[in-house]
């Protein structure tokens, strides 16, 4: 088998990684903007999304794809609504002090593990897709009289797949719309730029950072709802993803979406190319190293500007 | 009473209750006791960085880590004595805290307790890379026969329990002289007010390397005891969860006491201990703790027994 399929293979699915990845890191990425709080839990919320997305689908049992359609609104606006009444408990309780809020977040990521480990169990559950047809991967081939089409044996991908990646671009073209030409995304980024400021102004923080606090999390959730039918529900799920999207979003630089969603499509894109080639474990001992250096010797990220 | 000599009155006194303890419980409990001393240790090494230096780490099993690796291989590979093989968990403690606090006291806050964070994330992935040498997650058993330093055999459960006590009381005694001399008064000062420090002409990165180093030694000390009196050394105890329980213990003993991170990790290993029994998923109270500390109890039981009691409580 020659190369070039392959790294096709790989690159579709990296783009699926970075498709969900994005949607997961952008998330994490608001709510350290705004907020400026890092939320350690961030990947417990997403695995609430897959795990509520399997609920939801095994009670619903008419076709797949509305059971599908409905964990795809209900399970991000669930954890979303968590998410608040966690900001309301605890966040807000100790002012949003950085420091504190990393210990409360740990805290609330093990209850929240844990919870669903005493509920939901600890093996994992697979959901059904909507749609799943398999498609096989086409390769262009040098032959006598031009090129030609030609179909590798065993590569392929699947309808589904595709979906995953053009839902994620659109919510995220959605975001990017309510936070640069609506008034709800005029309120936010007055409370990013400066939150004493934008009070003085009578816009009411505390509400803001509530909402900021529960679009990261519904974010995360959307994603893990998408990715669900690819991977599997599991209590423990939310590992990986919370470390990646920390990656993303320091490489990226801190707070900024724009290069959080180009650090996530390069960050997933190579994550998926280096684990169809090599170990798993490596690709994540470099990654994690980059992001130690970047912070210690790059603290803005690699596409953010130095702060004056 | 001048405070030195109360305060030494009060680590011996800590030390005696330790002694009868001993002598008064079951053996099941002080085989809990022994573990306990030596993860007070760590405790300690921690609690030296974050109560007494405001530094808050994420990645310390790493430094743990390191001192039990760096007994554990040793011994298994090398063949060396288990005298020596402490001394090489020391020195890689040491080494590894050094390069380790070079790198990321260049960054504070948030961005140091990331950095600490994939720092030691990456040495548990490297753990588990080297797996033809560490055996990852499933660890390796140090040979009960190699367990011994000048012929006491330290597998035994009374003599186990003595080789705790006394790691213990080094640490403990170290500790308890360091935070009354001026480099300790200084890490105070400096947590308190680092720009009035800096002003006053203290060398603010080079007080916080050392303290990094002594920190981070302290954990590897507790890594190497550990596997040294246990037996075993396995990638569990590098993950972030180790990590963690360190700023746990000492958040609930209280921070900056130096009797806080043996209360501590007392208090949550027996409520991890006896909830182990009923659920699996015990980590939930490892969770709520860390939740209701943060919210209402910031200084611990020391802490709230200083402000309460015993205003002279070091």
């Amino acid at each position: 088998m020659e190369f070039g399929p392959y790294l096709f293979f790989a690159s579709l699915e990296g783009a699926i990684t970075a498709a969900v990845l994005a949607l997961t890191a952008v998330g994490l990425s608001i709510v350290f903007g705004i907020m400026r709080v890092v939320n350690v839990a961030h990947g417990e919320f997403y695995m609430l999304g897959a795990v509520i997305a399997w609920w939801i689908t095994s009670m619903i049992s008419a076709h797949p794809a509305l059971g599908f359609v409905a964990a795809l609104i209900i399970a991000p606006i669930t954890v979303g609504l968590l998410a608040i009444v966690c900001d309301y408990l605890v966040l807000r309780r100790i002012n949003y002090d950085p420091e504190r809020t990393i210990v409360a977040t740990i805290g609330l990521l093990y209850v929240l593990q844990q919870t669903t480990l005493m509920t939901f169990g600890p093996e994992p559950r697979p959901v059904e897709a909507p749609f799943n047809k398999r498609i096989a991967l086409p390769w262009f081939e040098f032959k006598e009289g031009g090129f030609a089409l030609t179909w590798p044996w065993g590569l392929s991908t699947t309808t589904y797949k595709l979906a995953v990646i053009a839902a994620a671009v659109f919510i995220l073209l959605l975001l990017w719309l309510v936070m640069s030409r609506t008034r709800v995304g005029l309120i936010m980024r007055a409370t990013q730029l400066d939150s004493e400021m934008a009070q003085a102004h009578g816009i009411p923080v505390n509400k803001v950072y509530a909402l900021v606090f529960g679009l990261g999390a519904g974010l995360a959730a959307l994603g893990a709802v998408l990715v669900v039918p690819i991977q599997q529900a599991h209590y423990l799920m939310g590992g990986d993803p919370l470390l990646l999207s920390f990656i993303v979003v320091i490489i990226g630089g801190l707070g900024s979406v724009a290069g959080t969603i180009v650090a996530a499509v390069l960050i997933g894109m190579s994550d998926g190319i280096i684990s169809v080639f090599f170990t798993p474990t490596l690709a994540k001992i470099i990654a994690t190293l980059l992001v130690a250096f970047v912070l210690v010797f790059r603290p803005q990220g690699l596409f953010g500007k130095p702060e004056l | 009473m001048s405070s030195a000599l109360r305060n030494f009155i009060l680590h011996i006194l800590v030390l005696a209750v330790l002694v009868v303890l001993f002598f008064t419980v079951s053996e099941y409990h002080s085989g809990n006791l022994a573990r306990i001393m030596v993860l007070a240790v760590y405790a300690m090494g921690y609690n030296l960085l974050f109560g007494y230096k405001g530094l808050l780490s994420l990645g310390h099993a790493l430094f743990f880590a390191s001192g039990m690796y760096g007994l554990g291989l040793a011994m298994e590979h090398l063949g060396t004595s288990a005298a020596l093989a402490m001394l090489i968990g020391l020195v890689s403690a040491f080494v590894v805290s050094a390069v380790i606090g070079f790198l990321a006291l260049r960054t504070s806050g948030v961005a140091f307790m990331i950095v600490t964070l994939m720092f030691a994330q990456a040495g548990y992935l490297t753990i588990l890379l080297a797996g033809k040498y560490t055996r990852g997650d499933e660890g390796f058993g140090i040979p009960q026969a190699d367990r011994a330093i000048a012929g006491i055999d330290l597998s035994q459960s009374d003599n186990r329990y003595f080789a705790a006590l006394i790691l213990f009381a080094v640490c403990f005694l170290f500790i308890g002289w360091l935070v009354q001399t001026r480099f300790g008064k200084t890490l105070v000062a400096i947590r308190e007010n680092p720009e009035r420090a800096r002003m006053l002409g203290y060398d603010i990165q080079k007080h916080k390397l050392i303290a990094v180093i002594i920190s981070g030694t302290l954990a590897g000390a507790a890594g190497a005891g550990y596997a040294l009196l246990f037996g075993y050394a396995g990638a569990t105890f590098a993950t972030v969860q180790y990590s963690i329980y360190p700023l746990l213990w000492v958040l609930l003993g209280g921070a900056g006491t130096t009797i806080g991170p043996l209360i501590g990790t007392i208090f949550m290993t027996y409520l991890i201990d006896i909830s182990s029994e009923y659920t699996s998923a015990y980590m939930l109270i490892a969770g709520l703790a860390l939740i209701l500390l943060t919210l209402f109890a910031p200084h611990g039981l020391a802490g709230v027994v200083r402000k309460k009691l015993l205003p002279w409580l070091p």
